[in-house]
């Protein structure tokens, strides 16, 4: 026993022994990231055929190449797209916020530049430059979860800067959440995963697909249950209540005094 | 016969209650004095009028709202109609707002009416507030009375402030969650008192049922004794009336209270409900199912607080940040309190506006005939000044939708309103001084040489002129009917002195004063009519000779 002890504490201290537990911790740690990463982002499950592969970069080269860089590596003036994901560009281009129109403090939204075909094209040649974010399996965007779990978490995650009702809101130097209300299932869905611009990223250990799933079904009873008690002002809150107060009401009882006014002169 | 039955009938059961009535509490005399009661005619008479009403109808309908609400801060599962909601936690006082508003028979009707009729009457008692100040309404005899309203207004906010927090949403808790993080930025009493206000640590479960406490007794019970203090002061004081010939201080004239206004205040009560109906019905106010009920932790963007508060609200935007400090372990909470004393001032400032004009021109007359804002241009240009500040701070509470909605970014937005707040106010003072400086030239003008005619005309000697038509007796009243203020020197007093207030004073004086414009004298209006008759003489010779 002691010698055994005395064994072990001569490799404690052969010059092997420091090289030999990096490298245990190294493959502890890369391995586990792997797995964990893996758990996170499955990669892409669609499969990409070589052809619609060729497609995309030949589109890229033409749209996107002279901002990203002809091999999708990055310029001074736009990031990398390696590893983004179909679901980033899926999300980009299809809202029409790419390609961008101008620089500045947010990319805006702005009619489709390509067809579906093209998109998926330029998502399917992103998509394979390096593993990312692929776009979400159609059984999370039905929009039949449970809208009280989702408006939960839509409150918690999401409202501080859309709105507890989706309007959007303001976020510094000229920068803005945008408006939920005109929203496909499956853009909502590709924001929370991606994370573009300002918005942070909601992974799947983060918000799982079924919770995604639950706040696209709070926010598309949203869209599809407008208010019950008339128009909604733009769901802007008390400063349009404000606006209809004064403008609207104190206005028109005004214009009606002037005449009540009038009638006796 | 039949005519005999007819006045029997008519004599008969109207007549005798009358009577009966009568001979037991005097009503005929009442009716009599009140009856003769004389109001003057006129649209800005009415804005006073659409806050008493808004608040009749606020009684209203926040009696059927009591029937239903329940303001307990207990904790319910939600099994109601509204499918986003239901299995959710949330305060009992919640749930039953959702259930106004969705299950009790016009239940978000009412709870809509109530809420605009909210805005409306802080709103028109605003308005009302600025019409009394830009004539003047507020001299002696109303001092008092306008103090009076002031607490009114305020009074107004107060109640407006406890119940758009009582549905317990996420809107209003967060509302409270910044009065909260208000009163613990007080230096000493702050936490002691939030705590002593919220039963514990914010939000607690005490606050909403004291909330409701004092918004449906104790603030409109003190708005109802301020209202009933505001309405016995104007029968005693009677209306002011605008300039115009017969129309002095020492009369009143109009029409009486009955029948005149008997009927057309009712109708007018009639049409201001009818109004806020209409709004109720077609337009959404406060969806508090879309807020979810009140959990600490979210904070929704766009976060405002109803108009009348939103002056404070955008105080504390404004304030600039990184100003708050430290004392060993405590912080002043200087971004705070700077809002909170700065809000502070403007209301007293509002509120003793009377006593020092008063003061300042040392007037012990009684006022009945109001000023036209342009005949007291230094006080025409602070009210300006006043409402520019105000304004200023009321936008600022809006910055982010400002900033969203005007595609504009919104530190740039929020820095132009801290240079607007101090620069603004000082410009509005300026240009509302000049311009009313200017229309006083202009009324002087044409009091003195009347209207041009547009006939110009040649003489002998090869002048043209323009021929001006003199006034009409009643348009040349209310041009020079007002009165007239010249600056005071500081006078020494029995002892002798100069008193700082006395220095004081006269400086204000100046201020208010120096370069005034007095009203055309009936010398200067005869000198200019002489000189037009001569000149009218000397044009019809040249017509002649012409000829």
């Amino acid at each position: 026993m002691a010698q055994l002890k005395r064994k072990m504490n001569g490799l404690r201290r052969s010059p092997m022994a420091f090289g030999i537990v990096l490298f245990a911790g190294l493959l502890v740690v890369g391995t586990g990231y792997t797995a964990v990463q893996a758990a996170v982002s499955p990669s892409s499950a669609v499969s990409r055929s070589q052809e619609q592969i060729d497609f995309g970069k030949r589109l890229f080269l033409s749209n996107c190449a002279s901002c990203h860089g002809k091999n999708a590596e990055g310029t001074l003036n736009a990031p990398s797209l390696i590893g983004v994901g179909e679901a980033s560009v899926d999300f980009q281009v299809s809202t029409g916020r790419m390609p961008g129109a101008a620089s500045g403090p947010q990319l805006q939204v702005k009619p489709v530049q390509f067809t579906e075909e093209q998109i998926s094209a330029l998502a399917a040649y992103v998509g394979s430059l390096a593993d990312g974010p692929s776009i979400p399996d159609a059984a999370y965007l039905k929009a039949n979860g449970d809208p009280n779990k989702g408006g939960e978490l839509f409150r918690i995650n999401c409202a501080m800067c859309h709105n507890a009702a989706g309007a959007g809101g303001a976020l510094t130097q000229g920068k803005y959440a945008p408006n939920l209300m005109g929203s496909s299932e499956k853009t909502i869905y590709e924001a929370m995963l991606t994370g573009p611009q300002n918005m942070p990223v909601f992974n799947d250990a983060n918000i799982t697909p079924q919770e995604k799933n639950d706040i696209i079904t709070y926010l598309k009873y949203l869209q599809n249950n407008r208010s019950a008690g008339g128009d909604e002002l733009g769901n802007l809150g008390p400063v349009a209540e404000g606006l209809v107060a004064w403008l609207g009401m104190l206005g028109l009882i005004i214009a009606i005094t002037i005449w009540l006014g009038a009638k006796s002169n | 016969m039949s005519n005999v039955a007819n006045t029997q009938k008519k004599n008969g059961f109207l007549a005798g209650t009358a009577n009966y009535v009568d001979e037991r509490v005097g009503v005929a005399g009442i009716l009599k004095e009140f009856g003769r009661k004389i109001f003057p005619d006129h649209w800005s008479f009415m804005l006073g009028e659409v806050a008493l009403y808004s608040f009749l109808v606020l009684l209203l309908s926040g009696t059927f709202l009591t029937f239903f609400f329940q303001p307990s801060m207990t904790d319910v599962i939600y099994d109601g109609v509204y499918a986003p909601l239901k299995g959710a936690h949330m305060s009992i006082a919640y749930s039953s707002s959702l259930d106004i508003t969705f299950e009790v028979r016009g239940g978000l009707l009412m709870r809509q009416v109530h809420h605009w009729s909210a805005l409306l009457f802080v709103a028109a008692a605003g308005l009302h507030m600025l019409r009394v100040f830009f004539t003047g309404a507020f001299r002696k005899p109303r001092e008092i009375n306008w103090v009076v309203g002031f607490v009114l207004f305020v009074l107004g906010m107060a109640a407006g402030f406890t119940g758009y927090s009582l549905p317990d949403d996420l809107l209003s808790g967060n509302g409270l969650r910044i009065i909260d993080g208000m009163i613990k930025g007080v230096p000493v009493i702050g936490t002691g008192i939030s705590s002593l206000l919220f039963g514990g640590e914010f939000p607690g479960h005490a606050i909403v049922g004291r909330l409701y406490s004092l918004h449906i007794m104790l603030i409109p019970a003190l708005i109802l004794v301020f209202l009933a203090v505001h309405l016995f002061m104007l029968v005693i004081h009677k209306h002011t009336h605008y300039s115009g010939p017969g129309k002095k201080d020492t009369n009143v004239v109009g029409y009486p209270l009955m029948p005149v206004y008997v009927a057309k205040a009712g109708g007018f009560f009639f049409i201001v409900f009818g109004v806020i109906m209409l709004i109720a019905t077609f337009f959404t106010i406060n969806p508090i199912w879309n807020y979810g009920g009140y959990d600490p932790s979210p904070v929704s963007a766009g976060t405002q607080p109803d108009w009348y508060i939103g002056w404070l609200d955008g105080a504390l935007r404004l304030a600039p940040t990184g100003i708050e400090f430290m004392i060993g372990d405590y912080t002043v909470s200087t971004n705070i309190l700077l809002p909170l004393v700065i809000s502070l001032v403007f209301l007293a400032a509002v509120a003793i506006y009377p006593f020092v004009e008063n003061w300042v021109t040392g007037d012990k007359r009684e006022h009945h005939v109001l000023d036209r804002p342009r005949n007291a241009p230094v006080r025409t240009a602070i009210g300006a000044a006043g409402v520019t500040f105000y304004a200023v701070l009321w936008a600022g509470a809006s910055t982010d939708l400002i900033a969203t909605n005007f595609k504009m970014n919104l530190n740039q937005v929020l820095l132009s309103m801290q240079i607007s707040l101090i620069i603004l106010p000082i410009v509005a003072f300026l240009v509302t001084k000049r311009v009313c400086l200017a229309l006083q030239r202009k009324d002087k003008e044409i009091a003195i040489h009347g209207r041009e005619s547009g006939r110009i005309v040649r003489l002998p000697h090869g002048e043209y002129i323009e021929v001006h038509e003199p006034l009409d007796p009643h348009d040349l009243y209310k041009l020079v009917d007002f009165k007239d203020y010249k600056p005071t020197l500081a006078r020494p007093n029995a002892q002798g002195k100069i008193t700082v207030a006395a220095r004081l004073r006269s400086s204000l004086s100046k201020f208010y004063f120096e370069d005034r414009i007095a009203p055309a004298t009936q010398t200067e209006i005869d000198e200019a009519a002489h000189h037009a008759h001569e000149l009218e003489v000397e044009v019809q010779k040249a017509i002649e000779s012409a000829k």
